[in-house]
């Protein structure tokens, strides 16, 4: 789960990490009003998910609150498009304003999980404001590492290799090791999956600020951080897939094709957009149903394509085991009567209770096409969805 | 001849009297599988499903020498579990449960090391040896005893793949699932070794997909150490970075965990790479066909 900036910064303040002055406004009046109190340059950032937001020009500078508030006009209410964004962009709802900070130095520091080694790593680096990934590709000697051991968790030495590896000077070591420590400490009580600080600045008058922070969580912890997941901005989620996580089908992507899938099982879901796509079609949606056995998440997902005007033809590939094929033509019927199915539908179902399921779909005379085999379902969907068959 | 179980296994299921664990128990059962004993905290000294429970793995152990144990504690509390059976020198873990907060199986692996026990999963179908050994919840019936061994990170993918080898007449050594996981118990590498060393596997099948560099890994050994031939397939060249794709551990975060680096790593390694899941068995026979 992602979590917006404001809301990062808020967080690792909490844990002694300092961040700039600043608030989060909703309109451009509060921008401008906020600017005032800060009462020196500020930048006002659009709160997106998506980073990028630099080159996109989603982060503006003011010199006055007027120029605040005139900044702030000109982001709220648009869609910011970024590099890690589609063409469609994501909406800008509300802005961080800041005091403008005395940057002398641009620092790189994070902590996720290497899962080479399986172990909690920070890595630090004197080249921030940029990409690691970037840094990682052009200049890997730039780039610290402290694997941190889970039983004793982040020590001091650690801390002063990545420090000294930053080139920090010497009064800034023990200020940037306790930094260390407490995102760590931030990293493991909130079971982040990345704790991002790019850049962390060495300010003109040699102080460490958090200018930017990013705070992924992992979704399998959610259960245990409720205030975590009280931060979800669903805005900024694709509609779709908030869509369909209100239906109970939490494995739903959005893709850019045309043909819906509806797949039990993630390797299998991913294997079948592969396949379609060698077949010389799109899939417009991964979506793994998993192994609940109730008709529900069946007819939910009949909805989703309903609800879709991309889609053209539509795939259903099941291999019960765990899941029980019987269980799934029933959803299948059902959707059938509950909705109109304007679309060709393409059947493949193999595994648990196979006949049964299949004696189901044919006495219920709905109309749809057969498919033998995993290739065979592709090959047909992509074939529906181009208007070769109905 | 098999890898990790066989018809010497004496299963352990580790919440043997919740649902799936009881299902699944049940079936395992009916396979042929030994199942020796049941853990379940608080029922200990009763009976289910005709097999004894215990309170502790220690006690079911001590009481039954059983050498592998099953997996379907909930989420919250399969950490615990595991942590248990490698204090009580469980020689196998195979460990069904989605859903394990990464940072608790941090703590699983930093408690592994230096350890007898080697843990499979979790978030996988777990492991069979056809007519042998089924300690997990796949299909049984598709399964057909024989000489080629499978690993994979998927569930229904690899019952696909396993269903056409059958059809073909290809019978599998093991089938083992080292689920979907960004931090799975044991890797492809550490199966590739252990189906190198096995005397009735001829071949393997390799189903990857995106994420983290455990492929690539693999390539490696391949490279340098592997005489059979590895057949390979990786879901999701069509995911868009960034996304969660199911699995935990299917996101593409960096340019390693891109299906095509995968492939272009396994390719040079000398694996017989397939684009098309469909046709994993057709390739499999024709790499047989060589040998």
């Amino acid at each position: 789960m992602k979590i917006h900036e404001y809301q990062a910064k808020a967080l690792i303040a909490q844990y002694g990490i300092p961040v700039p002055r600043g608030k989060v406004a909703y309109t451009a009046a509060e921008a401008g009003e906020i600017a005032a109190e800060i009462g020196c340059k500020v930048v006002i950032k659009a709160q997106v998910y998506a980073g990028g937001r630099g080159k996109a020009g989603g982060i503006k500078t003011g010199n006055s609150p007027e120029e605040a508030e005139k900044a702030a006009n000109e982001l709220i209410g648009t869609r910011l498009v970024t590099h890690q964004t589609g063409p469609e962009g994501v909406p800008v709802s509300k802005v961080l304003v800041e005091d403008a900070s005395d940057v002398a130095r641009e620092l790189y520091l994070s902590v996720l999980i290497d899962r080479t080694s399986r172990l909690p790593v920070m890595m630090s680096s004197e080249a921030g404001g940029m990409e690691i990934e970037e840094v990682a590709q052009s200049h890997p000697e730039r780039i610290f590492r402290s694997y941190i051991d889970p039983a004793i968790g982040f020590q001091p030495f650690q801390g002063r290799k990545l420090a000294y590896g930053m080139n920090l000077d010497g009064g800034n070591i023990g200020e940037a090791t306790r930094l260390m420590k407490n995102l760590y400490k931030l990293f493991i009580d909130k079971d982040c999956s990345l704790a991002e600080i790019n850049p962390l600045v060495v300010t003109a008058d040699e102080k460490l600020l958090a200018v930017d922070a990013k705070l992924n969580f992992d979704d399998n912890a959610l259960y245990r951080h409720k205030d975590i997941q009280e931060l979800q901005d669903k805005e900024q989620e694709e509609p779709l897939e908030i869509q369909a996580r209100d239906w109970g089908i939490n494995n739903y992507v959005k893709m850019d094709g045309d043909i819906g899938c509806m797949v039990n099982g993630a390797g299998l879901a991913m294997a079948v957009n592969d396949l379609i796509q060698c077949c010389g079609g799109r899939a417009a949606n991964f979506l793994d149903i998993g192994t609940l056995n109730n008709t529900e998440r069946v007819v939910n997902s009949f909805k989703m394509f309903a609800a879709d005007p991309r889609i053209k033809a539509v795939l259903v590939n099941i291999f019960g085991g765990m899941a029980r094929v019987d269980v799934i033509a029933k959803g299948i019927v059902e959707a059938y009567q509950q909705m109109d199915i304007p679309f060709p539908v393409v059947i493949r179902l193999a595994g648990t209770n196979l006949e049964e399921g299949q004696r189901i779909l044919v006495e219920s005379g709905i109309s749809f096409i057969d498919a033998k085999d995993f290739y065979d379902v592709a090959n047909k969907v992509v074939k529906a969805a181009k208007g070769v068959t109905k | 001849m098999s890898i990790l179980v066989d018809e010497n296994t004496k299963l352990l299921i580790q919440g043997i009297t919740g649902s799936e664990g009881s299902f699944h128990a049940q079936r395992c059962i009916e396979y042929g599988t030994k199942v020796v004993a049941g853990v379940t905290p608080g029922k200990g000294g009763s009976q289910h499903l005709g097999v004894p429970v215990f309170n502790t793995v220690e006690k079911a152990m001590a009481e039954t020498g059983a050498n592998a144990s099953l997996m379907f504690v909930p989420p919250a509390f399969a950490a615990d579990g595991i942590l248990e059976a490698i204090s009580a020198s469980m020689p196998l873990v195979v460990c069904i449960t989605e859903g394990i907060p990464v940072l608790d199986m941090v703590k699983v692996h930093r408690y592994l090391k230096g350890k007898p026990t080697r843990l499979i999963g979790p978030n996988c179908p777990g492991v069979m040896s056809p007519g042998k050994c089924k300690a997990g919840i796949m299909v049984g019936e598709i399964h057909l005893p024989g000489s080629v061994g499978v690993i994979s990170r998927s569930g229904t993918l690899t019952y696909d793949v396993v269903s056409q080898l059958t059809s073909l007449g290809i019978g599998q050594s093991t089938c083992v699932g080292i689920g979907g996981d960004a931090l799975p118990g044991s890797t492809f590498t550490d199966i590739l070794e252990l189906f190198e060393e096995d005397q009735a596997t001829k071949a393997v099948v390799l189903i990857g997909e995106i994420g983290g560099t455990i492929e690539q890994e693999a390539a490696e050994f391949i490279n340098n150490k592997m005489s059979k031939p590895v057949v390979v397939f990786i879901a999701g060249s069509t995911a868009p970075p960034g996304k969660r794709m199911g699995h935990a551990g299917a996101i593409i975060t960096g340019s390693g965990g891109k299906a095509s680096e995968k492939i272009k790593a396994l390719s040079q390694a000398g694996a017989t790479i397939t684009p098309n899941p469909a046709k994993v068995g057709l390739t499999t026979k024709k790499v047989l066909e060589t040998l």
